[in-house]
């Protein structure tokens, strides 16, 4: 008997411990979009090594993420669309970018290798609806004349959960094509029109469906199309130039959107002007509340951000994403400095 | 010890009914405790699927429509695949695991038996994830390449095998599950066949009766209720299956007569949406298609029983 009561008591005693032991260094919660969970998990890994401060991030997905911070039971959540002003404002929320993707088309035709085959805007949402069966089309032909394209069934390869990827991607399309805006629409998740689509979970649920169906065409963050070198396609931009994918081209995207007349950041980075941008390009986004009840808490957030913007650029671009240009994160820090106020005084700088 | 069996005063015996009461209590309420909790499931369920029952009704059921930016939603095409993979997975499973249970119980000797019984057990212990990354990676191109081309080419005649074969889709979905729910079926049917008595079976051999008369004629007759059993306990575990079909099913909302072709069910179309799903119209109509998986695999317990029942009758009488 005296044992158990020894047993339990330690137990308790620990538990007591170890809730001292947490109050004492500061933790920050955050949940929501999976696209960045990789670069975030490693900045806070890094952060927690330099700092002590311990931040986790759970990859829920964007919605998820949504409804926790609302609920106010993460202190930062983070989403791949946008919220609009108005959900912002009736949350009491403040949204900005913290890194940018591409999404780009990956092809497995055999002798297509990356980098060969050219889409508009328009064909990739005829293909996308059905509308072009074979990949020895004319319409895929005439803007294809150096490639051998063969008699082969398209086979559309989407996402089969909801996910910001297809959103960016539906929106793209919905931009490049009046029908697939009007037919299909924009969202997380869509009702695909081909008759012949499958739908891969996650992003390497896509990658391996495309990989292992001959003639499969289907969208993925380019990161996954670089580690899995598959064969992508070029596209043609708001320019008129065919430009491939890659960091450069993305970050020219991300450098010539007009951020500054984007209220809440409410901006997608597809089809922007410039020459070499890629056009399905989309930033992902941190939310955090207005009021900060915590002060102490809330500037260890925004420093740790600051951090992730000016010393987490070269891990973000080892792992394939976009880090923003010094002029967005400048002016993202100036709404910081405004809008995000704990006992009625600003957090930041 | 001793004072325990034979208690002697009053007061011992009084604290003996105390604790038989605080037993009886206990119990009891550990047995409440599942129907509470299946009530409980199953009233969550219909209060969060309110609103997308009172705006499609019944139509739920049977429409195919299952469009997230129009927020049209339907149950039908889920309903579908997983109704279809059940039927391939029992239709090949089924056969399968008798004739394999059959064999560890009668023909096999004792050591291969055990070591091949052992081994079903094990089948049973794969998490399901493992089956479904074994089949994307390794089954769907192997039927891709190998049996999907040469049943389009010899049965390609029949709706069934029309189409580009892709390997992912309601076939390699079926097949996967079969497997799954093979070990299931195949324990309880060994030891279904072991219960037969001795004398049963070698009185049937002494009559000149070939193996196959004696299994067929002999051993399923007798173990009939325990067989439709772990028939009935493969169905509810296939109907129910999420992850391993999740990766092989193909994940699109389309009715088609091709196996080939890419479907959903129900479970997966749960765990590919419910994280992204934010709109209210979106939850609630995921939740009612839970809802009907629910009221599906519920169905299937009441049938299994009442066809246990009338079966346990007519055969006892039998036998």
């Amino acid at each position: 008997m005296n044992r158990v009561k020894w047993l339990i008591f330690a137990a308790v005693a620990c538990i007591a411990l170890t809730g001292v032991a947490q109050g004492q260094t500061l933790s920050l919660n955050g949940a929501g979009a999976s696209f960045p969970y990789p670069l975030y998990s490693q900045w806070a890994h890094k952060y927690h090594g330099l700092t002590g401060m311990k931040i986790n991030y759970q990859s829920i997905g964007s919605g998820g993420g949504i409804a926790q911070i609302k609920a106010k039971t993460v202190d930062f959540g983070a989403s791949d669309e946008p919220l609009k002003t108005e959900d912002l404002d009736q949350a009491g929320l403040v949204q900005f970018p913290m890194v940018v993707g591409g999404v780009v088309p990956v092809v497995n035709i055999s002798g297509i290798a990356a980098g060969q085959i050219k889409f508009t805007g328009d064909l990739l949402a005829q293909v996308f609806m059905g509308k072009i069966a074979k990949w020895n089309d004319p319409a895929v032909k005439n803007l294809n004349p150096g490639l051998n394209l063969p008699d082969l069934n398209i086979t559309i390869v989407h996402r089969a959960d909801g996910s910001g990827t297809t959103w960016l991607f539906t929106h793209y399309l919905g931009l490049s094509s009046p029908e697939w805006q009007e037919k299909v629409g924009v969202g997380k998740s869509v009702k695909w029109p081909a008759p012949n689509s499958a739908g891969g979970k996650g992003n390497e649920g896509v990658a391996s469906y495309v990989k292992k169906v001959d003639g499969a065409i289907g969208y993925v963050e380019y990161a996954y199309a670089v580690q899995n070198q598959m064969s992508f396609a070029v596209l043609k931009n708001r320019a008129g130039n065919f430009v491939t994918p890659s960091i450069e081209s993305f970050q020219a995207a991300t450098a010539n959107a007009d951020w500054q007349k984007a209220p809440g950041y409410y901006l997608v980075l597809n089809n922007q002007p410039g020459d070499q941008s890629w056009p399905i390009t989309g930033a992902t986004y941190i939310l955090i509340h207005k009021q900060q009840a915590d002060a102490a808490k809330a500037k260890g957030a925004m420093k740790f951000f600051d951090w992730c913007y000016k010393h987490g650029a070269e891990m973000a671009q080892k792992l394939d994403y976009v880090p923003l240009p010094a002029k967005v994160v400048e002016l993202v820090q100036a709404t910081w400095a405004k809008e995000i106020k704990a006992d009625g005084k600003s957090v930041w700088p | 010890m001793a004072d325990l069996a034979l208690p002697e005063t009053p007061a011992k015996t009084q604290t003996w009914r105390q604790g038989d009461v605080i037993f009886l209590w206990l119990s009891r309420g550990c047995a409440f405790l599942v129907p509470a909790l299946i009530g409980g499931i199953f009233l969550a369920l219909l209060i969060y699927s309110l609103p997308a029952i009172k705006k499609f009704g019944v139509g739920f059921l049977v429409s195919p429509e299952w469009n997230p930016v129009t927020q049209e939603f339907g149950a039908a095409s889920s309903i579908f695949g997983t109704v279809v993979s059940t039927l391939i997975a029992m239709l090949l499973a089924v056969p399968l695991s008798l004739a394999i249970a059959f064999f560890l119980a009668e023909l096999a000797p004792p050591k291969v038996s055990r070591v091949v019984s052992t081994l079903i057990e094990l089948l049973a212990a794969i998490p399901s994830i493992i089956f479904g990354m074994w089949g994307l990676f390794v089954f769907a191109p192997f039927l891709q390449a190998h049996v999907q081309p040469w049943l389009a080419s010899t049965l390609g005649f029949l709706p069934l095998f029309q189409g580009p074969p892709m390997g992912i889709g309601i076939m390699s979905a079926g097949i996967i599950l079969a497997f799954m729910i093979l070990p299931f079926i195949c324990a309880i049917a060994r030891d279904v066949f072991l219960l037969v008595p001795r004398t049963i079976r070698e009185s049937a051999f002494g009559m000149g009766a070939t193996t196959w008369e004696v299994m067929y004629k002999v051993m399923i007759p007798y173990g009939l209720v325990g067989l439709i059993g772990a028939v009935f306990l493969g169905l509810g575990r296939a109907l129910g299956e999420t992850m391993a079909i999740t990766f092989v099913i193909g994940n699109s909302h389309r009715i088609s007569a091709s196996l080939f072709a890419a479907g959903n069910s129900i479970a997966s179309t749960l765990a590919n949406e419910f994280a992204e799903a934010t709109e209210p119209m979106y939850v609630s109509s995921l939740i009612a298609l839970g809802l009907v998986l629910f009221l599906i695999t519920y169905l299937v317990q009441i049938l299994a029983q009442f066809l246990l029942r009338r079966l346990y009758r007519s055969w006892s009488a039998g036998l």
